[in-house]
């Protein structure tokens, strides 16, 4: 343990602010679909910062309960999405985000 | 003192999230990736988050991440991205807007905003308990019904990507380039067989 509350949550909020706005650039910009996840795993731990740093504002330890459930989620999302991208690249090696357009009308 | 590892850790976390958007290998993004977990994991125990702290680095650090470098050599690793093409025309100019406008506008609502709400009865610095303890007691009692969905969820993602990696569909494989050789299942090959 560290010195109680020496900070309160501003600092932590506004660096889950910054870190989500860089997962949402790199989402928007990158092309490799396992960047663009890596940048969605960003944003999720953007989130879970805020939770933390929520849940001692307030403390109520149900905010990092929130957070564990976030952790649980975000490890399913990543097998199933990993699966999805490992069976589209053995179809189309190479194949970038821009390339998946089999469904555009 | 929280002040220094506050520093410390939002600049592991920055310099990983710029190394995730901006190298070109994807094995350099996800030792970047890495990094920011490290950093979080760092504000967790700031914050007297010990036990997501241990788990931060035990599931992302050690689990998804591994999973992500398994999947990038599993397909290739020598194929790196080139940052500098620009497929849709001003798309990059258009997120970095994006991008800039909600960083600012985030940072604005968390300043000017104050924390509302009322503190809750399950207290963080429960000195009576420790941090793993007060949340195993949260879990398992308030949350029970979540914790319960959650594991029917994880089995649900243990199927679904044995089917995406086992099934061979006719439909699901193209001529050009079909992929590993796995060989059929031999009960449908028996039964095929059969059926002739």
């Amino acid at each position: 343990m560290i010195t109680a509350a020496a900070l309160g949550a501003m600092p932590y909020l506004v660096l889950g602010a910054l870190l989500f706005s860089a997962g949402t650039f790199g989402l928007l910009t990158r092309r490799n679909p396992l960047v663009m996840f890596m940048c969605l795993e960003l944003m999720l731990n953007a989130v879970n910062l805020s939770f933390v740093a929520l849940a001692r504002e307030l403390g109520d330890l149900r905010g990092q309960v929130a957070v564990f459930f976030v952790m649980v989620v975000a490890a399913a999302e990543v097998v199933v999405g990993l699966g999805i991208i490992v069976s589209i690249f053995r179809r189309r090696p190479g194949a970038t985000a821009d390339d998946l357009s089999l469904l555009k009308g | 003192m929280e002040l220094a590892v506050f520093v410390a850790g939002a600049i592991v976390c920055l310099l990983g999230a710029v190394g995730v958007i901006t190298s070109e290998n994807p094995v350099h993004s996800a030792l970047s990736l890495v990094g920011t977990l490290i950093g979080v994991a760092v504000l967790f125990i700031a914050q007297d988050a010990e036990f997501l702290a241990a788990v931060q680095v035990i599931v992302y650090a050690g689990a998804i991440v591994v999973l992500f470098l398994f999947v990038i050599m599993l397909i290739g690793v020598d194929r790196s991205e080139d940052v500098q093409v620009e497929p849709l025309s001003a798309q990059r100019a258009a997120a970095a807007v994006l991008g800039l406008v909600l960083a600012v506008g985030l940072v604005t609502i968390v300043s000017l905003g104050s924390v509302t709400g009322t503190p809750g009865t399950a207290d963080v610095a429960d000195v009576a308990a420790s941090n793993t303890e007060a949340i195993g007691r949260v879990l398992f009692t308030e949350h029970l019904l979540a914790f319960e969905i959650t594991s029917v969820l994880l089995v649900i993602a243990v199927v679904g990507a044995v089917a995406l990696a086992r099934y061979r569909d006719a439909a699901f494989v193209d001529a050009e380039h079909p992929g590993d050789e796995i060989p059929e299942p031999v009960v449908e090959a028996e039964t095929a067989e059969v059926s002739q």
